[in-house]
């Protein structure tokens, strides 16, 4: 009799609940638990934490590229005036031979939002869409900016710094300013089209029409589409507005936020 | 298994919440900063070109 009561008290222990109970339905169950929660959280690092990063990281080395080439304009310039909008001419085109990866451009959509500036390199590789410091290419088959034809760049929609994210909001007439060493391009977004990623017939010098000589300058923004998905592609097209040279300076309408880049 | 971790931890149960959490954020620093970087470099790469 006194010995049972010591006894009981080790049997209430062992079957009370407190004991650990390893099972292997219990273990195979947090496994899939954390797996799932792994996943979800591999979804957020690609689509927010990395994609801020890389969107800020893009979008300074575009701005510190920007200022390199307004400060060493305004350096060549010395003291002449800058030039008057009757003086600027046809637009320049640059025949240098990019090799891949190197950057030419600086592409800014003010719809796209502040700090939506991109350097834009030749080439439309991994190593240019999900570079740190470039993220948007260009076809290096199709035309130079401001060349009569089709000046044709590829962009991510989502992650990896996003540099078309907010292509579909663009409207009739909104800018599409493309920097290069030799000064500003201002294109004006016309319509959209959506396609297979097949179409590559949207690069053409008069998109779709390789038949065609090309007679306007234009510029072709390729994206995925629908948002998240790579099933097809979101196309904006826009026609060259203006030129104007270095060293008159980056257009009136972005002049204020252009200045704020350098710093 | 988890189990097992909550009761290897030492102190009452406000020492182990805040244990616990550290090790969570350790582990997704490591995540965020090593493991998922990698795991994206072996995906299938996001297409948005028309070729």
């Amino acid at each position: 009799m006194s010995e049972s009561q010591p006894e009981a008290r080790r049997d209430r222990r062992s079957s009370g609940g407190r004991r650990p109970r390893v099972s292997v339905v219990g273990v195979l169950g947090e496994l899939l638990l954390t797996a799932g929660a792994l996943i979800l959280l591999f979804l957020g690092w690609q689509l927010w934490w990395n994609d801020a990063i890389m969107a800020g990281q893009q979008s300074s080395a575009a701005s510190e590229r920007s200022s390199e080439w307004q400060q060493e304009a305004l350096a060549a310039q010395g003291e002449t005036p800058p030039p008057a909008p009757a003086d600027y001419g046809p637009p320049v085109v640059d025949a240098t031979e990019y090799d891949n990866g190197d950057a030419f451009a600086v592409m800014y959509v003010p719809r796209f939002g502040e700090d939506s500036q991109r350097n834009i390199a030749e080439g439309y590789g991994l190593d240019v869409l999900n570079s740190f410091d470039l993220g948007v290419g260009h076809y290096p088959q199709t035309q130079k900016p401001g060349e009569v034809g089709n000046f044709a760049i590829a962009a991510h929609r989502s992650a990896y710094g996003g540099g078309m994210h907010e292509i579909e909001q663009l409207q009739l007439g909104d800018a599409i300013y493309i920097q290069t060493k030799d000064g500003w391009y201002t294109y004006r977004f016309r319509d959209f089209e959506y396609v297979t990623p097949e179409t590559s017939a949207v690069l053409a010098p008069v998109p779709h029409r390789p038949d065609l000589a090309p007679t306007d300058r234009i510029v072709t923004l390729t994206s995925c589409n629908p948002l998240l998905s790579t099933a097809e592609r979101i196309i904006a097209y826009g026609v060259l507005e203006s030129w104007q040279p270095s060293a008159a300076g980056a257009p009136a309408e972005i002049a204020p936020v252009v200045a704020t880049w350098g710093s | 298994m988890y189990g097992a971790l909550w009761r290897v931890l030492p102190g009452p149960v406000w020492l182990r919440i805040i244990l616990v959490l550290l090790l969570v954020a350790a582990v997704v620093f490591a995540l965020f900063t090593w493991v998922f970087p990698w795991v994206d470099g072996i995906l299938n790469p996001i297409n948005v070109t028309v070729e």
